[in-house]
């Protein structure tokens, strides 16, 4: 195949993923985007393995062993598990465009540069530098997302994780990597032996692996959603950096829609905890806990699933607030059960969604709608709040900052000015919670200590399916 | 392809993929994520090129490596999101 006519499918490739993006705008085309898209990617496969002098062989093995692994690990994960599979799959991208520019790094070797950069395009400097680029976001991108994988799993700790001198550590790193980039990509105008050059390309490998641990380390639980994202945001621009590498229009498209698609949603997620980037990446918040706050008055009252049974059976209006406990109980099947027999009550049933509720951008939508709770019972914050004051009872379920008033009202609360769900303005409020302990950020929750707050301790999905035996015995 | 070309390529797909995601609703953020998740796993397309005969042993393996984690990438990645995708559509389909 001419090479104009590969180039021809790419542009049709970029077409689709463009278009199923798309289509990701509304839920109901956002199933034929997916795959419309998926379409362009098998496009963009077949078409390049019509270039000349592919090994065959070692491709179909790759090809089959990467899908059948995918597949599998597709259909396998449970949807309270996505977040951390997404965060792998992240990872997994990042190190292929990692390996990607390390083999074109191992072809400038092999072929010798002067020969290599007369068949090239780009200018050596260029070259290099991307290459470079491709091995530092991939590799950060691969260890950053497997630690966010095992702290999501809770397979490592998911505690913010301050080493002692951090700050030093990381910057010493920065510098190597600053340095050791310089000397690769400078490597012919330095007049650096091949073999000292092979030393500084591997140390610039191991230290960029070295910095996506130490930059997820102190990162807790709870900003999980910025880092997914943020990394998200990484792995396509790790790909568009293997672009420019191999100078592959479909690379750079791809890639940086990723890139954008990642970065927006950071944003989006920075904002909905009212905290910057750079405050999210390094204060190390929820590693310790805080004291800072005004004192609360009042103490938590328990309460029984009886008392909360003959409440919810007379109220006429019911807001659900759903929070990473949920996810961690599985509790969305039965909560919709609840949310079901409250409605066949005659109540008013909403759920209430906070942009970072669970630990990735809409993780509460995806498992509400695994448990087929309809849409329109789903409102965001913002337009949830304006009617709070005349819900009858808010339940909470396994959120806790995201409800904390001292996010409203107490400025010397580290969390103060953080929008929230105003569950404190509902006349009644019944918060399910595990035990007493403080939430991620370590902050004592004024909610529960009101006056019209009670707490039912317990598993969320013991309690919840406690409340429905209630309602269907009567 | 040119170099300049390809800059220019980029520039544009940066602002056009601004203005896609934004209008994508924040109940579809989940699978935005993993969809161009999969769209990440594009760098297949420069591993299966690292995947030459001629090639020395070490970019064979580095090529054969970075097919495996891309494969997995874009069919795990496209998989698992029209599993979402499913259940997000079953609802609108029964209203």
């Amino acid at each position: 195949m001419s090479p104009a006519l590969i180039n021809t499918c790419y542009i049709i490739a970029s077409i689709l993923f463009v278009i199923g993006i798309k289509m990701l705008s509304s839920a109901q085309t956002a199933r034929r985007g997916n795959m419309l898209s998926s379409v362009g990617m098998l496009l963009a496969i077949v078409v390049t393995l019509l270039y000349n002098g592919l090994d065959y062989k070692w491709i179909v093995v790759g090809l089959v062993v990467g899908a059948v692994i995918g597949a599998l690990a597709a259909n396998l994960v449970k949807m309270t598990s996505m977040p951390e599979m997404v965060a792998l799959f992240n990872g997994f991208g990042g190190l292929a465009s990692l390996l990607v520019g390390w083999a074109e790094y191992e072809k400038i070797r092999a072929e010798g540069f002067h020969e290599y950069f007369l068949a090239n395009a780009a200018p050596p400097v260029f070259t290099t530098t991307v290459i470079a680029l491709a091995v530092l976001i991939g590799g950060v991108t691969f260890t950053g997302s497997v630690q966010a994988w095992g702290k999501l799993s809770g397979k490592l700790g998911s505690k913010a994780v301050i080493i002692p001198a951090q700050r030093l550590v990381n910057g010493a790193v920065l510098l190597g990597i600053v340095v050791l980039s310089l000397l690769y990509i400078f490597a012919f105008q330095l007049e650096i032996p091949a073999g000292t050059e092979l030393w500084i390309f591997l140390a610039l490998v191991g230290l960029s692996l070295v910095l996506g641990v130490l930059g997820v380390l102190p990162i807790g639980g709870g900003d999980m959603p910025v880092v997914i994202s943020l990394l998200n945001s990484f792995s396509g621009l790790a790909a568009c950096a293997a672009g420019f590498v191999i100078l592959n229009n479909v690379l750079i498209v791809a890639g940086c829609l990723v890139g954008c698609s990642g970065l927006i949603l950071t944003i989006i997620m920075c904002k909905a905890m009212n905290r910057s980037l750079t405050n999210v990446l390094f204060s190390g918040f929820g590693s310790t806990t805080q004291t800072a706050g005004a004192e609360v008055e009042g103490e938590m009252k328990p309460a029984s699933i009886e008392d909360a049974y003959y409440v919810l059976e007379a109220a006429s209006s019911v807001v659900i607030i759903p929070g990473y406990g949920m996810a961690v109980a599985q509790a969305q099947h039965v909560v919709k059960e609840l949310g079901e027999l409250l409605e066949n009550n005659g109540c008013d049933v909403k759920y209430a969604i906070h942009p970072v509720a669970g630990r990735m951008p809409g993780h509460m939508n995806v498992l509400l709608a695994e448990a087929d709770v309809p849409y329109e019972q789903l409102v965001e914050m913002d337009n949830i709040n304006p009617l709070m004051p005349t819900v009858d009872v808010a339940i909470v379920i396994g959120a806790n900052d995201v409800v904390n008033p001292a996010a409203a009202q107490d400025e010397s609360s580290p969390i103060y000015g953080m929008p929230i769900i105003n569950a404190h303005l509902a006349k009644t409020v019944y918060a399910l919670k595990r035990g007493q302990g403080a939430g991620f950020s370590g902050l004592i929750n004024q909610l529960y200590f009101l006056e019209k707050t009670r707490m039912l301790y317990g598993d969320a999905k013991a309690t919840v399916s406690a409340l429905v035996s209630q309602f269907k015995e009567q | 392809m040119d170099l300049i070309q390809l800059v220019f390529i980029f520039v544009l797909a940066a602002f056009l993929g601004y203005e896609l995601i934004k209008k994508v609703p924040s109940q579809l953020h989940t699978p935005l994520m993993s969809g161009s998740n999969a769209i990440s796993g594009i760098t297949i397309v420069g591993a299966l090129l690292a995947v030459k005969q001629s090639d020395t042993k070490v970019i064979l393996i580095l090529g054969i490596l970075a097919v495996i984690l891309a494969t997995i990438n874009v069919v795990g990645g496209y998989l698992v999101t029209d599993r979402m995708l499913a259940m997000f559509k079953k609802k609108e389909t029964r209203k």
